[in-house]
């Protein structure tokens, strides 16, 4: 039986996070339903007759900032050129994007995968706008402007991408570096990212390029892998049993799970691109790009990389921190209060990330100051409380907020060390289970963990384990005759 | 050159005009003969003249990230020709 190999390229539209829209001064407002429809809309982007657009320079620069973080080349001129198709959330009947003349090209992304780090070659960086939003209702459709003309950068890769799993950490590590240069702001509701993945698959080691299906509009990380991983079945399975996959354009039913043809090649695509005639060419100044340059931020895989070499982290746990960059910044700052490196990432990745999960909060959100959990670990890691108190400690901050001492104190969590007071609560959980101990004499020795749990349980779980383990142990031993 | 009917129809979809058989013909000569005209132009040696996109003196022009006041939901949709809860109202459109 022949192995295939799927072939994969992406394109990536994210929204830039300016204050205005990308050609005329209305706002950029969220897309979460609570502002009211065609309430952030002007004569430019409902594209009344007679209006002109002004490009949005700050949008421009975090394109820019984009192509640098992504190794491309800038070319020292960039132009706009029109894509004309009609649909009712397009109002001008075309859409101003880049086509001759992107800001950036040939750049590179670097992924990891099971078998090391991975180029995965960025074919161009184009800035464009938005279209606007569609309700679909019974007997018509409503068209909200409010997003059309809010600025979007799209990221196109070169058919790089070999399984899902790369699909996934190309995504996850474009998503870190938008986030980490400002252009998005990190949010991972559906729409702020959009995808389209072009998938065909080979027999394995095959240099190949097949007829491929382009999955349109996948809205969501969850939308992407799902829809490529039902595509690359699909057409091994097409191809098994000796029929052909054809060029074509699909849709993706999330509900379904399945994808559906919109468009086979005799209705390819004609946007009959021109350059934009409303706009002039941007002069990609090389003073300008220096000092973007000069601005890039430290990325997510050099912070990573600095993770493991200065604070002594997993290559996971490093990946884990600096995946958001609000994280990261937590992460230093809390072992720069004091929290030792290692525990701090510890209680961050585990502890921290749970209550956020439970509770949907962000690192920004949470009650817990950097300065609070740097507290909390050395008390922690100095045994004036014990790990399970630690962990009651922190959920109480994540509630409420205060410093890890103050709560230590108002809820007598010190943890006892004190042999003579520990002994006796030990010889009365030995005398009270008699069966229990019997068992453990026998030969049944898991249930000292059992029996130390009552301990733990009678000192509301403040005991040093340590202590209680080994003063249980000689108690337990007494017994034997 | 001559464009064939086929190529008239097709830019016709693409432009979402439906034409009717008297209409293609007639577009067929007219835009051929403006094809022609401009096939005239291919003889002139254009080697030494960068493309040219705009005749325009400007460059970069660009306006600062500043937010401006949008028009009210009524002027947006005073030239709807139907609305529903402050949105223009279209046919159904389907996927």
């Amino acid at each position: 039986m022949i192995r295939y190999e799927p072939v994969i390229g992406l394109e990536v539209h994210a929204q830039i996070h300016t204050a205005s829209k990308m050609f005329c001064g209305c706002p950029v407002v969220a897309d979460t339903g609570d502002v009211p429809s065609n309430t952030a809309v002007c004569p430019v982007c409902t594209g009344m007759p007679g209006t002109l657009p002004v490009v949005n320079r700050r949008a421009v620069e975090l394109t820019l900032l984009t192509c640098l973080a992504l190794d491309c080349e800038v070319p020292p001129t960039a132009r706009f050129a029109r894509k004309s198709y009609f649909y009712p959330d397009l109002p001008k009947g075309y859409q101003i994007s880049q086509h001759a003349l992107p800001f950036g090209r040939d750049g590179f992304l670097e992924i990891e995968t099971a078998a090391g780090p991975k180029r995965i070659r960025i074919n161009n960086v184009h800035l464009e706008e938005d279209a606007g939003k569609l309700y679909h209702g019974a007997g018509g459709s409503r068209v909200d402007l409010n997003r059309a003309g809010v600025p979007l950068i799209e990221i196109v890769t070169e058919p790089d991408l070999r399984s899902v799993e790369e699909v996934r950490a190309y995504a996850a590590a474009l998503h870190a570096v938008l986030v980490y240069l400002g252009v998005n702001g990190g949010e991972m509701e559906r729409g702020v990212m959009r995808f389209e993945a072009s998938v065909s698959v080979r027999p394995a080691g095959s240099d190949a390029l097949n007829p491929r299906h382009e999955i349109k509009n996948l809205n969501s990380f969850r939308a992407l892998a799902d829809a490529v991983a039902y595509e690359i079945a699909a057409q091994v399975e097409t191809l098994t049993h000796g029929g052909a996959v054809a060029q074509q354009t699909v849709g993706w039913d999330e509900a379904r799970g399945v994808t559906y043809v919109q468009r086979s090649k005799e209705y390819a695509e004609d946007y009959r691109y021109f350059p934009e005639p409303d706009l002039p060419p941007v002069d990609v100044d090389r003073a300008w790009v220096a000092a973007l340059r000069a601005q890039l931020p430290e990325l997510p895989a050099a912070r990573r990389e600095r993770f493991t070499s200065d604070y002594g982290l997993s290559g996971y746990d490093a990946a884990l921190l600096t995946a958001d960059r609000a994280v990261a910044d937590y992460y230093e700052a809390v072992v720069s209060a004091g929290g030792a490196p290692k525990a701090a990432a510890n209680w961050i990745t585990g502890e921290l990330f749970r209550l956020m999960k439970e509770t949907g909060q962000t690192i920004q959100t949470v009650h817990v100051s950097p300065q609070a959990l740097a507290e909390l670990i050395q008390l922690v890691e100095t045994d004036v409380i014990t790990l399970g108190s630690g962990k009651t400690v922190l959920a109480e901050m994540f509630a409420a907020g205060g410093s890890a001492r103050q709560i230590v104190a108002a809820r007598g969590l010190a943890q006892i060390s004190d042999t003579n007071a520990l002994e006796q609560v030990i010889a009365r959980i030995v005398e009270e289970n008699p069966e229990e101990v019997r068992q453990y004499l026998e030969g049944k020795e898991q249930i000292l963990s059992w029996l130390m749990g009552q301990v733990m349980r009678a000192t509301h779980g403040k005991a040093n384990p340590q202590v209680v383990q080994r003063l249980l142990h000689v108690q337990l031993e007494a017994r034997r005759q | 050159m001559k464009l064939s009917r086929e190529q008239v129809h097709h830019m016709a979809e693409l432009a979402q005009l439906a034409l009717d058989e008297e209409e293609l013909t007639l577009y067929q000569e007219q835009l051929s003969a403006i094809l022609e005209h401009f096939e005239r132009l291919q003889n002139l040696d254009t080697a030494a003249i960068p493309p040219t996109a705009t005749v325009l003196p400007l460059c970069s022009v660009m306006r600062e990230d500043d937010p401006s006041v949008s028009l009210s939901l009524e002027d947006v949709l005073a030239n709807a020709p139907e609305a529903e809860e402050g949105c223009f109202r279209v046919p159904a459109v389907l996927e």
